[in-house]
């Protein structure tokens, strides 16, 4: 009977959620369970995100007889595949700059003499948020109705000056910025609206009563404030530019002026015994790519961390 | 805030006001540093203020006068949208007025822009750079105005040493307390030696403790520089702890400004009289000279109401509270009350009653007539206690009646 | 003598300091209200310039879409094909592009339901018992935002192929494996936001102590508490997949996107108005998020 009781105690704390953890078993007992949990989720990113990544870095250093090999990485270095990556950095660099100026200008324009939850600001956030994930077939669809061959800008800009666009002005350096600036600058705003909105009224107002002026401002208190949200939403600009696949395939399916439309080009040549392990390659090289640009952002980050 | 302490305040205030003279030595190598032709510790002129925000109809300065010997620390006291910040910030340059003139030390300052008028000011909370050290900070101002780096660096040190932070020179502001946070935001305003120092607010986004300890320190630091300074708060216990006059404000204007001694004794409106202190409003009449409440007979103070049914506002210090028995003797004149409540507050003690007898049984709309008393307690009738019957009449001290 | 007012104040040519009376005004200047005008006007310019360039090639959609690009007629033949489902008038093939988005829809049911039944357990467990867990799995949900989806196309590309020859089908729906990948780091922080916006390790620790078994307190507190982030999870996952196209492409799968684009080639009129329309379905969806998010935001705040 004794035996009975003592045995019911613990029983009864365990069901009212005392401290489990008050044997050492017990407290290792709970973390194999709390891991148990996690288990499919681990699984599950193991199979369809782990092994594609293992996939790729082992593919691009796996020769055609399954030997290693770092023979594959010679074609990255041949003049096309140069030229594509050159392009790929161009236009990523030159749209994440446009985006995160014009982005952080409006920012500061949604923010300014405004309401911290005004109609306007959220409604401009919430267009936004659309905009920054409109990449792809439909983005490329409205620029061609825009600027295209017979785009309404087009016939527009004929009737009224009688000048014809280029028809393959799309598929320029200048027009894929343009298409690609279309969703750099929501991004932008997105990302860069909770920077612009911690910069406090008060900084300004003792800026001024200390005697600064608005340069004196912007350079030594809001600059220098804003400045490592800036640069790190900039490299994150840079990465999305630089992995966008869909709206540059929909623009021009033949030419193969980017990296992710050579990945396509490799890919669908897979067979050529010539093209083993060359879209791995470049896909290879785009995760370093953005790993590092991804490590640039975090230290950035980590930097203005000191005093945040 | 009790009693004891608004008391005890006032005192401190009144001891202190006499050395408002003394500079310190900091100050004078500060004022060499910077080469400001004007002269320091200017004093202020507000005349005829109007200042009505954007989209409002409703006049947030409404004919605002103030004057401020140099020197002279001021604080500007009211409940919130009394328009006390908002003369500060208009002083300051930092809200446009609609109409009126403001003068600083002798000079026009109504069409210069805020970094011209040499002016600091502390807020509320937030206002330190979070991207600088407590060091850069107090160093700003000084960079601002041009001043060479060993300079600015000597002359931030020694404020940082003012206000007791000179070993947290080199923390960033985010791992500081609001108070240390306060204090660099105070070391930063004086660094840069200015005309007027503005304080809006400063302490009332901190503990009540460091509260307490900040605005004695704040008070020592001012004496110290000499520096004219106007403090805006809604806390009473503060303003009389560290002003040589309070600015009660209402409406958008300065309801009465004075010592804070006079402020309490002798307040100017029924306004000044409650927002200060405890007060009993008490029935009676006054004939503009002389009133008499409870069937006693005291002095009014000048701007009182005159007729048979006015209200008499008496503090509880200047009522008397005898047990019911020993009036048998019929010396005392006053109204019966029942004992309600007794707070012993250490020396003093406070009785709050309810008029028990009498025409004052009920009043107004026959709510019952509350009075509080306080004496010393060891005036206090022995034997009192919660139900006891009581006798209370006015001192014959000076009231407003209105 | 002329008077400028700037951010200099009230001066004269000189740029000496006036005071109002010298400068013979009746009233003080209005320095600040004149900064504020300054600045709604750079402001005004910034807003209009970037909702210009954004707003444009939509309205060229909507015109593009009544308006024959050749012969410049004007008609509603192409929103009328879409819903009538009859596009014959216009020589256009609807199969494919209906096809297409059932694919998509039916791929969303099913990537919400794996995203779901894979995040939320497993946050919510981690989030009481383990920070180190909790990191290390913000850690790899976050993670796909760094290796991008033509990437991940390279390396799924022999799963899919050993998947559909060896195991299951061809079927498109299962691209949802792939998905549930891509949506993992928008679900992650919208589920995160919830989770931190409410105490969830009190409310499990006060309904155990009442008794309640985990299943319970598991369907019973938390789930109704984390309801309105694992909305707004859904719908970022359901924008995300309507609007995917590189890996269903690259892989050879039929979904909206690449129905859209196929119909691109032969009638562009019907495929820019389905484009419009599936535009309008995320801005609904969004916009029904950010209040979902506000309403959280303000719980928090509370």
């Amino acid at each position: 009977m004794t035996a009975t009781l003592t045995q019911a105690a613990p029983a009864v704390r365990k069901t009212a959620g005392a401290p489990a953890s008050s044997s050492p078993l017990a407290a290792h007992r709970k973390e194999l369970g709390t891991f148990a949990v996690t288990v499919p989720f681990f699984a599950y990113t193991a199979c369809f995100l782990l092994a594609p990544t293992v996939i790729v870095i082992v593919g691009a250093f796996t020769s055609s007889s399954g030997g290693f090999t770092l023979a594959n990485f010679s074609k990255l270095f041949e003049p096309n595949s140069l030229a594509s990556i050159g392009t790929s950095i161009l236009v990523s660099l030159i749209s994440a700059v446009i985006g995160a100026v014009v982005g952080a200008l409006a920012s500061y324009a949604l923010v300014i003499g405004a309401k911290p939850n005004g109609l306007l600001r959220r409604i401009i956030a919430a267009i936004c948020s659309v905009l920054a994930q409109f990449g792809g077939v439909m983005l490329a669809f409205a620029f061609i109705a825009t600027i295209g061959i017979n785009g309404v800008g087009t016939v527009l800009i004929k009737q009224l000056t009688g000048y014809t666009v280029n028809p393959n002005w799309l598929s320029s350096l200048s027009g894929l910025v343009t298409v690609y600036c279309y969703f750099q600058i929501p991004l932008m705003i997105i990302i860069f609206l909770p920077a612009v909105d911690s910069i406090r009224r008060e900084w300004r107002e003792a800026t001024e009563s200390l005697g600064g002026d608005t340069w004196q401002y912007w350079t030594r208190v809001a600059g220098p404030i804003l400045a490592p949200r800036f640069i790190s939403s900039l490299l994150l600009l840079f990465a999305n530019a630089f992995s966008a696949y869909a709206t540059a395939a929909a623009l021009f399916s033949q030419r193969s002026i980017l990296v992710p439309l050579m990945i396509q080009g490799a890919m669908r040549n897979e067979m050529d015994p010539n093209q083993q392990g060359f879209a791995q390659v470049l896909a290879f090289a785009m995760i370093v790519v953005v790993a590092i640009v991804m490590i640039l952002s975090h230290a950035v980050e980590k930097r203005a961390g000191r005093w945040q | 805030m009790t009693l004891a302490d608004t008391k005890a305040a006032v005192a401190a205030a009144a001891d202190t006001t006499g050395t408002a003279s003394a500079n310190g030595t900091v100050t004078a190598a500060a004022s060499a540093v910077l080469k400001e032709s004007e002269v320091r510790g200017g004093g202020i002129q507000m005349r005829n203020v109007d200042k009505i925000y954007p989209g409002s109809s409703k006049k947030a300065l409404n004919d605002f006068n103030l004057d401020v010997k140099p020197g002279e620390m001021v604080v500007l006291l009211g409940g919130s949208g009394c328009g006390k910040s908002t003369a500060l910030r208009s002083l300051a340059g930092l809200e446009d007025i609609q109409s009126g003139r403001i003068l600083v030390g002798g000079q026009d300052v109504t069409g210069v822009p805020v970094n011209k008028r040499n002016m600091a000011m502390v807020f509320q909370a937030y206002s330190l750079f979070p991207h600088m050290t407590a060091l850069q900070n107090v160093e700003f101002g000084l960079e601002v105005h041009g001043v060479g780096k060993e300079e600015r660096r000597r002359v931030a040190m020694g404020k940082l040493e003012l206000v007791g932070l000179a070993d947290q020179a080199g923390k960033y502001t985010q791992q500081m307390s609001g108070g240390q946070q306060q204090r660099v935001a105070l070391a930063r305003a004086l660094a840069v030696d200015p005309r007027v120092l503005l304080l809006d607010e400063p302490l009332s986004a901190l503990d009540a403790k460091v509260r307490v300890q900040l605005r004695d320190e704040i008070r020592r630091i001012q004496l110290d520089t000499g520096t004219t300074t106007i403090f805006v708060t809604h806390d009473q216990e503060e303003a009389l702890a560290v002003a040589d006059r309070i600015g009660v404000m209402n409406g958008g204007r300065i309801e009465q400004i004075d010592a804070p001694q006079t402020l309490y004794q002798r307040p100017a409106t029924e306004y000044v009289a409650t927002f200060i202190g405890l007060t009993n409003r008490l029935p009676g009449s006054s004939d503009g000279r002389e009133g008499v409440v409870f069937g006693r007979r005291l002095p009014v103070l000048p701007n009182s109401a005159k007729g048979s049914d006015v209200t008499v506002l008496v503090r509880p210090e200047n009522l008397t509270l005898a047990a019911a028995g020993d009036a048998a003797d019929g010396s005392a004149v006053g109204e019966h009350a029942r004992v309600e409540v007794i707070h012993f507050l250490g020396a003093l003690v406070r009785v709050d009653t309810v008029i028990s007898s009498g025409k004052w049984q009920r009043w107004n709309n026959g709510e019952q007539l509350k009075v509080t008393v306080q004496l010393p307690a060891n005036e206090l009738p022995a034997g009192l206690a919660v139900g006891s019957d009581v006798i209370i009449a006015p001192r014959p001290v000076a009231a407003l009646a209105v | 003598m002329a008077v400028n007012i700037d951010e200099q104040g009230l001066t004269n040519e000189q740029g000496e300091q006036l005071t109002p009376l010298q400068a013979g005004l009746d009233r003080p200047p209005q320095l600040r209200a004149a900064r504020v005008r300054q600045q709604s006007i750079i402001k005004t310019v910034v807003l209009v310039a970037t909702l210009l360039f954004l707003f444009i090639p939509l309205a060229s959609m909507l015109l593009f879409t009544v308006r024959h690009p050749l012969s410049g007629r004007w008609s509603l033949a192409a929103w009328q094909a879409i819903f009538t489902g009859n596009g014959e008038s216009l020589g256009a093939d609807l199969t494919v592009l209906w096809q297409g988005l059932g694919t998509s829809l039916a791929l969303c049911v099913v990537t919400v339901v794996i995203m779901l039944l894979l995040m939320v357990p497993t946050m919510v467990i981690v989030h009481i018992r383990s920070k180190r867990l909790e990191r290390a799995i913000e850690w790899v949900a976050t993670l796909p935002l760094t290796i991008p989806a033509i990437v991940l196309v390279v390396g799924l590309g022999p799963i899919y192929r050993w998947l559909s020859a060896d195991v299951l089908s061809t079927n498109p729906i299962w691209l949802c494996f792939a998905y549930v990948i891509l949506v993992m780091p928008f679900s992650f922080r919208a589920l995160a936001v919830g989770l931190n916006s409410i105490d969830v390790k009190t409310l499990c620790e006060a309904s155990r102590s009442l008794g309640a078994s985990w299943p319970r307190v598991f369907f019973r507190v938390i789930i109704p508490n984390l309801w309105q982030a694992i909305l707004s999870a859904s719908f970022i996952s359901i924008a995300v997949v309507l609007g995917e196209y590189t890996v269903a492409s690259l892989l050879g799968r039929m979904n909206l996107q690449v129905a859209l684009f196929q119909l691109g080639q032969s009638n562009s009129q019907i495929s820019t108005a389905m484009s419009l329309l599936a535009l309008l379905f995320g801005v609904i969806l969004l916009v029904a998020l950010d209040l979902i998010s506000d309403r959280i935001r303000n719980r928090k705040d509370k």
